[in-house]
């Protein structure tokens, strides 16, 4: 066995035959890859839902389904995004696959349990999936299992819920793995300010995954238990108090918008970086940024219930605390644009999604002030503004650093190039379509649109109409992008070890790399980013 | 690749697990506290009729058992076999005895007809109801993370009868020891707030 065979040839255990080498393996790489195909296919899933919620939407009145089916549509669409795509993506393909090489290990410190998290999240995407033909209908709660309608519903939310928990487990095995393997494997060479922003972004995530996840676990066991002893800890008429559960809810929740974002902001770091042949700006700051992001994002939870009920005092607190969180985002943007200024900036498929995500990160962030704010969120609560306001967010922002990631790190993992040409034109395609799909609801919600609504008033139809347009618009660009990438697999165009010009530790070994990850030991630069050799490797080549 | 254990990861990681449990625990505490602000008259008068001999009991059965674990790890890395497996034994009869306590308990509240959807609760007083409720559901939760304890002790039990785990290999012992203490230890803040409100 030589040494540069790559890990799809070499199972770990050593053992282990055909599909037992991936279903049993212990290796980070083959567990990402696993991920990976698993999360696509809910990805694509959960577009197709949206696409039909807004195809019933493109015209006022029954159009393609009736409201029960569009309430289980939008709920599938929320709970597959948000506990199936959005939460894992990042840190479960890219974080397994390369936390360990960026750090110069050789795997994650607990493989076994890094297997055991896989199949706790295939166990509760399998749980989802039985959920829906088990009770009396599709779920139908909305992603937030609100009570008292969680509780009292028919459809076997019950499942759901504990689809979710399992999920939750599953992240949370999955921080508690990354936090021991950055203190514990990290090369003995690398110091803490050694360490690329990716990594850092994944264990300052992993922290709020350990920390919060637990909340949201017992929260919905509390649903369960609700479900199955009615005790009534969240019943008006028994004592209880339903905006508690929204309480506990967003204690989660909202930390777990930053465990969804985070990883995307360190993805940006790395291949603005890279693209700009220029050393980070304000490393510094990022990394403190991104662990600012952590705590503060944390304490922010009840500025989604403004309109629960909550003391003054207490809104007034939660609106003040969330403009915190617009600082450290703010400290990132600019570090980005410093380090694009004056960099010798080379234009790539990852540096075109990384810009993007900038632009439409940006926008949700600011629309997020309109709804931090408590005056204009009495206004456009429960309104399509919130929906345009998350989707810049979670699809501009999280979705459009996965496609980042995706095109950064792809002949990496794969050891193939896609297609240049038309992973721009896909790019493009799918930022018009998002710009067409989404403005308009912001637009809708100003004018009083609810959001969850299955019809509305005639004076809602065009933005409506355009927005399903833009809708269209932006699946051919994504079904243009899938397609781009696996067509590589067809036209095997070889990647080089370092197609991009990277400094971290992931381009100074073989594409694919080897089972160890490493075929001599791993030389840590003193900072990360340092692009000198790069620059004159270059400037050697032209001459 | 064949490496030294790194018994200090493995800590750091079972460490990072606990924290976990401690706040799923936080989650029902933040619940407890928002309901004691709300019912306060109705949280002592529940107080009243939970048994404390019983409770008080449980918490010395606990305390000795988290005793006992420690001294079972000290007794392996001593290398005394027998000592330490008579150790463990010990420990999970104690988490036996709690449970049949928890059990007794328990049947003598149903019997007083005090349980979730019970007559006495439903149509008595909410304060009581949300009392007793979370008396249920944290009891219940913490007797599910004895149970748990417990069969983590006996897998230790067996690794230590079988070998496996012995004085330079001790992580799973350890950890395992860990888990019993964390049982423990909330189980030191459910018995006050519950039995001894005032």
């Amino acid at each position: 066995m030589s040494a540069t065979q790559s890990f799809y040839e070499t199972p770990a255990p050593a053992h282990l035959k055909g599909i037992w080498a991936w279903l049993l393996t212990h290796d980070h790489k083959r567990l990402g890859l696993m991920y990976f195909w698993a999360i696509v296919v809910w990805l694509m899933l959960a577009m197709i839902f949206g696409m039909l919620l807004r195809t019933e939407l493109m015209s006022a009145g029954r159009t393609i389904m009736g409201p029960e089916m569009y309430n289980s549509l939008f709920t599938l669409h929320g709970v597959i995004m948000i506990f199936l795509f959005v939460i894992p993506a990042i840190p479960a393909i890219f974080g397994n696959f390369f936390l360990p090489i960026q750090i110069g290990a050789d795997d994650v410190f607990f493989p076994r349990l890094n297997l055991l998290s896989w199949y706790l999240f295939m166990i509760g995407g399998l749980f989802a999936i039985v959920a829906l033909f088990t009770g009396e209908g599709f779920p139908d709660t909305g992603w937030t299992f609100y009570v008292p309608f969680s509780v009292s519903a028919s459809s076997n939310v019950s499942l759901t819920v504990t689809a979710a928990f399992i999920l939750g487990m599953s992240s949370m095995l999955t921080g508690l793995n990354f936090i021991t393997t950055v203190h514990r494997m990290r090369d003995k060479t690398m110091g803490w300010l050694q360490i690329p922003l990716f990594t850092w972004s994944l264990y300052a995530t992993a922290w709020v995954q350990l920390l919060a996840t637990p909340i949201i676990s017992i929260t919905l066991f509390l649903v369960v238990i609700e479900r199955v002893f009615s005790i009534g800890l969240f019943d008006p008429l028994k004592g209880g108090d339903p905006v508690l559960y929204q309480h506990l809810f967003w204690m989660y929740s909202h930390p777990a918008v930053y465990i969804m974002v985070l990883p995307g902001m360190g993805i940006i770091s790395e291949v603005i970086a890279v693209f700009s042949r220029k050393a980070i700006f304000g490393y510094k700051g990022l990394v403190a940024s991104s662990l600012a992001i952590a705590v503060t994002g944390s304490l922010v939870w009840a500025h989604h219930m403004y309109t629960s009920g909550m003391s003054d005092v207490a809104v007034f607190v939660f609106s003040l605390l969330t403009y915190l969180v617009a600082i450290p985002t703010a400290i990132k943007v600019f570090s980005w644009l410093a380090t694009m200024y004056k960099g010798s900036i080379e234009m790539s498929p990852p540096l075109l999604y990384a810009l993007l995500f900038i632009y439409l990160f940006s926008v949700g962030g600011l629309t997020g002030l309109v709804l931090g704010a408590v005056g204009p969120d009495i206004h456009t609560h429960d309104t399509h503004f919130v929906v345009g306001h998350f989707h810049f967010t979670m699809f501009g922002g999280t979705g459009f650093a996965f496609f980042a990631g995706l095109h950064y790190w792809w002949p990496k993992m794969f050891g193939i190039m896609y297609n240049m040409k038309r992973a721009y034109i896909a790019a493009i395609l799918t930022t018009v379509g998002f710009i067409f799909h989404y403005i308009p609801m912001l637009i809708l919600g100003l004018q009083g649109m609810p959001r969850r609504y299955y019809d509305y008033l005639p004076q809602f139809e065009t933005g409506n109409f355009l927005a399903g347009f833009g809708g269209f618009l932006m699946i051919v660009g994504l079904a243009l992008m899938f397609y781009n990438l696996f067509m590589s697999f067809k036209e095997k165009v070889a990647a080089t070890d370092d197609p991009w010009g990277g400094t971290t530790l992931e381009w100074t070994i073989p594409t694919p790399p080897p089972l160890h990850n490493f075929v001599r030991e791993p030389e840590v630069k003193s900072f990360p980013y340092d692009f000198t050799e790069v620059i004159a490797q270059s400037q050697k080549e032209k001459k | 690749m064949e490496k030294t254990v790194d018994t200090t990861g493995v800590r750091i990681g079972m460490w990072l697990f606990l924290y976990s449990e401690v706040l799923l625990f936080g989650g029902l505490f933040v619940l407890y506290a928002a309901y004691f602000h709300r019912y306060p008259e109705f949280f002592v008068e529940g107080g009243k009729e939970l048994d404390r001999v019983i409770g008080a009991l449980n918490t010395v059965v606990l305390l000795v058992s988290s005793f006992t674990v420690a001294a079972s790890i000290t007794a392996l890395q001593r290398n005394k076999k027998t000592q330490s497996i008579s150790f463990l034994l010990f420990s999970i009869f104690c988490g036996f005895i709690f449970l049949v306590n928890k059990y007794f308990e328990w049947g003598a509240k149903f019997s007083h007809d005090i349980y979730p959807n019970s007559d006495t609760l439903t149509f008595g007083e909410p304060g009581l109801n949300i009392f007793f409720g979370l008396y249920y559901v944290i009891t219940g939760l913490h007797g599910l993370h004895v149970i748990i304890g417990m069969t983590l002790l006996a897998v230790a039990l067996w690794y230590v009868i079988r070998g496996k785990v012995n004085a330079e290999r001790f992580g799973l012992l350890e950890n395992a020891g860990l888990y019993w203490h964390l049982v423990d230890l909330i189980w030191i803040f459910v018995f006050p707030l519950f039995y001894l409100v005032l």
